[in-house]
């Protein structure tokens, strides 16, 4: 098939300064055990190919799914009459930005792959992690589910590119809700954010078939625990959480087309300009963000990204202080600054953005201990379950489903409803301590919403354990 | 494409054997997508896609999957032979299904859109010309959407449209901004230019002096684009009938009788007056409209067909995720014209981002005020205000603090993207509110 495509692609590709096909085809299964029944199988199939074109400066797209010699002569026409509308209105010169002229395989590692096993073994196994989550009267709902996809993808273009790369993702998501009265608790493993590159290995690394009964006991216990306090206190949030802390307040804030003001009508701004880069204090000197996408195992591991551009890791953020954008090669070429590989789309029939792939939190010295022993009064949160912020990407709140108060250095008794806000611009440099690479979760989610028209894109995020200081941290109504 | 659908649909049939039945979904678009920033295109390109969905079923038996179609009927009937023999291969290794329920009674529809839509330069020319030199930033969807329903006791349901959404703002700088959108079937030149002249006087005002106020309690007016906001936070387990069987739906005190919403609120589905399609995936049709809130008390839920199964009630056409498609806020008596005298002094909030639940048991909901909100004193528009955070609960805001209902409303188009062009809609008064909890 991809030779084929490569092939067609060359008959069809017209005369003009740059033309691509970008082919991507999905497929997978879906398998959910809820009440101990199973919901259900989701069988999905999706594949499709994207022909840009630019010309005379102007730059155009046609997505199809119809990837017969016709039907993509079809969309390289369509693409070149859009090129040649927005030609002399467009944001940019897309003629004159530079094109990829790389080559290219990547593979996911996959050391036990899912379609080895039987449609019954893998509804089994998700069955009896969901029918552990039931150990209470008071657990009202309860699922557990393995999502699997495998993808493939192409990228060629009248440059001499070719990019072949396969890609193979598990998601496994998990919950127990208890409730007593007006009072409901939910605990998940890991929220949604326990997606990974690999096969049915990752259920084992992540505890899938372990945990449940924890999950629903927690649930159970957080019922009647207190509320969270309210006041300034220190906060040891645990990877679960501190992948949405970065997510929001320090990937969405550096993507290039955001600052460059693409996704103001929709996503939303920046407060980072382009004048920061290089010298502005992001955080305290502990605060090392790298883009990985070299990671074996992490959701948005990649060869290359899809305009081509061969992708590497990076220092985004150094001791503190902001090196550079998350933007891709449009993004830097209409900019004028140096950025990484993260022109992604969602699927074929979407144009590639600028996206966070894998942004990381890169370890530090501080054991778990460490830091609970540092912390005289404060709060220690797990496992994100209510995420907002402005669309500078400054103020934020995020809540938590799991915490325990910590006092004069100790891990002390449950709370819920675990809330803490702050500003982006300065949350960071109250960072006091990193945790050890023995803290450090390797995390991803498939839910990540930007551009217009919209995209739904798989990221990942590494990181350990983090204590902060002096929080604004509150609980329930 | 009803032609289309219909030759993969009697091929469907054709492909089963013994007591097998299959119901089926189809969605397909042909969709110009162009998007604009600083008043220059910034991304213009066009999709076709076309998507089905199979369930195949024997008995309580059955195995569902989903296959991308290339729109050429030979090709597409030959995915649809090799769906059906995967998933008949599954069928065997399924345990029966006791929620499994999928319309019996054969309920045939068709409702049929009209292509009023400009040719692409036509409107492309016009957006350009309205932006002049202002920093116009959004996206122009528009083009055809197809929807059926099919299953092999013979029913069929189509649904076409053509439609259009310009969906963008104005900037004056940093974060002050005018949001907007122009959408609907027939896009008028007229229509949209007073869009324009509305949507630049909004941002001559935001050109002032921006104010910034303390957290604190604020007398507010929320904009109707603001209230579809909020309303479709609640609708996140608010009105499904799985929500709140479980015990999960944010208005858990209002069903356990321990908080109360306002008597003037009445909110509904309301299929008939919206512009997505009255049947689902299951082949049920929708009811005209669905009380979910009279005067502030509970009435009924959103019921998809596996829920009506598993609690023992009928459906009443529900998607699986129990939302609301076409959601209808009662007006109240506040007239539009006199919303800013009454709010007097206090906070005009234009548009709000990023809700989400920091209690979800109690209701009380986290976000930030966008675009055009304005600092308000004397019953009249002062200056810009820089963005706050409120958090709130519902029974606050849409119970005890709430003022009143401007007595007209807006029909918004949901400009939603995400896998293809939503057909969700809500028709929304403004609403006053007192005592508004900003927090940062």
């Amino acid at each position: 098939m991809i030779d084929d495509l490569e092939k067609r692609f060359r008959e069809i590709a017209p005369d003009v300064d740059y033309c691509s096909l970008r082919y991507q085809e999905e497929s997978g299964e879906s398998v959910t055990v809820r009440q101990n029944i199973l919901q259900p199988v989701g069988d999905h199939s999706d594949a499709g190919a994207m022909i840009t074109v630019a010309h005379a400066g102007g730059l155009g797209y046609a997505a199809t799914s119809d990837l017969t010699t016709s039907g993509l002569a079809e969309a390289a026409r369509r693409a070149k009459a859009w090129a040649e509308r927005s030609a002399g209105q467009a944001v940019a010169d897309f003629s004159k930005l530079p094109h990829s002229d790389a080559q290219g395989e990547y593979e996911t590692v996959v050391e036990r792959p899912w379609t080895t096993t039987s449609l019954e073994d893998r509804i089994g196994l998700v069955r009896a992690s969901a029918e552990q989550l039931k150990s209470d009267d008071r657990i009202v709902d309860w699922y557990a589910r393995v999502g699997f996809t495998d993808g493939e993808s192409l990228y060629v273009n009248n440059h001499g590119a070719r990019i072949h790369q396969r890609f193979h993702y598990v998601v496994p998501v998990m919950a127990a809700t208890a409730n007593q009265g007006a009072e409901t608790q939910t605990r998940t493993l890991g929220g949604y954010g326990n997606g990974r590159q690999g096969g049915l290995e990752i259920l084992d690394q992540i505890g899938f078939q372990t945990e449940a009964s924890r999950l629903a006991s927690e649930a159970i216990e957080l019922l009647s625990a207190p509320d969270c306090p309210e006041g300034t206190l220190d906060v040891v949030l645990a990877p679960d959480q501190m992948i949405l802390q970065i997510h929001e307040s320090v990937g969405h804030a550096i993507e290039l087309d955001r600052i460059l003001g693409d996704e103001r009508n929709y996503a939303g701004t920046s407060f980072v300009t382009l004048d920061m880069f290089g010298n502005y204090r992001y955080g305290s000197d502990l605060l090392n963000i790298t883009f990985d996408p070299t990671v074996a195992s992490q959701m948005a591991s990649y060869g290359f990204d899809d305009e081509g551009t061969a992708a590497k890791k990076e220092y985004i953020i150094k001791d503190g202080i902001l090196l550079k954008p998350l933007g891709g090669a449009t993004s830097q070429g209409r900019a004028g600054i140096a950025g990484v590989a993260n022109a992604r789309a969602c699927s074929w029939n979407r144009p590639p953005i600028d996206r966070m792939a894998n942004l990381n939190l890169e370890p530090g010295t501080s054991t778990m201990e460490d830091m609970i022993g540092a912390v005289e009064n404060g709060v220690f949160m797990a496992t994100n379950c209510s995420w907002s912020i402005d669309d500078s990407r400054n103020k934020f709140q995020f809540g938590c489903e799991y915490g325990r108060r910590i006092e004069n250095g100790e891990l002390k008794g449950l709370v819920r409803k675990n809330n803490y806000r702050g500003v982006s611009a300065t949350f960071w440099r109250s960072l006091k301590m990193v945790g050890t690479p023995d803290t450090l979760e390797v995390m991803g989610t498939p839910n990540c919403g930007k551009g217009e028209p919209n995209q739904m894109v798989r990221v990942g995020h590494a990181t350990p354990a983090c204590l902060f200081e002096n929080v604004e941290v509150f609980g329930g109504a | 494409m009803q032609t289309y659908f219909n030759g993969l649909a009697d091929h469907l049939t054709s492909q089963l054997q013994g007591e097998e039945v299959y119901t089926c979904s189809f969605y397909g678009e042909d969709s110009d997508f162009v998007r604009f920033n600083q008043g220059q295109v910034r991304q213009a390109g066009s999709v076709v896609q076309r998507a089905i969905g199979v369930d195949l079923i024997l008995g309580q038996r059955h195995a569902g999957g989903s296959v991308t179609l290339s729109g050429d009927g030979a090709e597409d009937k030959g995915r649809l032979t090799k769906l059906v023999g995967r998933l008949r291969e599954k069928l065997p290794h399924l345990p029966e299904d006791p929620h499994l329920l999928y319309a019996t009674d054969v309920q045939s529809s068709e409702r049929h859109g009209e292509n009023k839509l400009p040719a692409a330069d036509d409107s492309l020319g016009q957006i350009r010309s309205a932006a002049g030199d202002k920093d116009l930033v959004g996206i122009y969807a528009a083009g055809a959407l197809g929807s059926g329903f099919a299953n092999s006791l013979g029913q069929r349901n189509w649904y076409d449209t053509w439609s259009y959404n310009f969906d963008w703002s104005f900037y004056h700088q940093a974060d002050k901004a005018v949001k907007t959108a122009y959408a609907g079937m027939d896009w008028d030149e007229a229509a949209f230019l007073r869009k324009v002249e509305l949507a630049s006087k909004q941002l001559e005002a935001l050109k002032r002096e921006p104010v910034t106020i303390s957290p604190d309690g604020y007398r507010v007016y929320l904009a109707p684009a603001a209230v579809y906001d909020m309303v479709g936070m609640l609708s996140w387990g608010g009105f499904g009938l799985k929500a709140h069987k479980t015990r999960q739906t944010p208005l858990l005190k209002l069903l356990s009788g321990d908080a109360a919403l306002a008597d003037s609120l009445t909110i509904r589905e309301n299929t008939v007056e919206g512009v997505a399609p009255n049947f689902q995936g299951s082949g049920f049709i929708r009811p005209d409209a669905v009380t979910l809130l009279d005067g502030g008390k509970l009435a009924d839920c959103l019921v998809s067909p596996r829920s009506a199964k598993e609690f023992g009630v009928p459906t009443n056409g529900a998607s699986a995720g129990e939302s609301p498609e076409s959601i209808d806020v009662s007006a109240g008596d506040v007239p539009t014209e006199e919303a800013i005298t009454r709010l007097d002094k206090g906070v005009y909030v234009g548009n709000v981002h990023y809700l989400n639940y920091s209690d979800r048991s109690a209701c009380r909901t986290t976000g930030m005020t966008r675009f055009a909100t304005f600092w308000v004193e004397d019953g009249e528009i002062r200056a810009p205000l820089n963005v706050m955070r409120f958090d709130e609960t519902m029974y606050r805001v849409l119970g005890e603090n709430l003022v009143g209902l401007t007595a007209e409303r807006e029909m918004i188009l949901d400009s939603n993207t995400y896998f293809g062009r939503s057909t969700n809609s809500g028709r929304m008064p403004g609403a006053l509110v007192e005592d508004f909890t900003f927090t940062l």
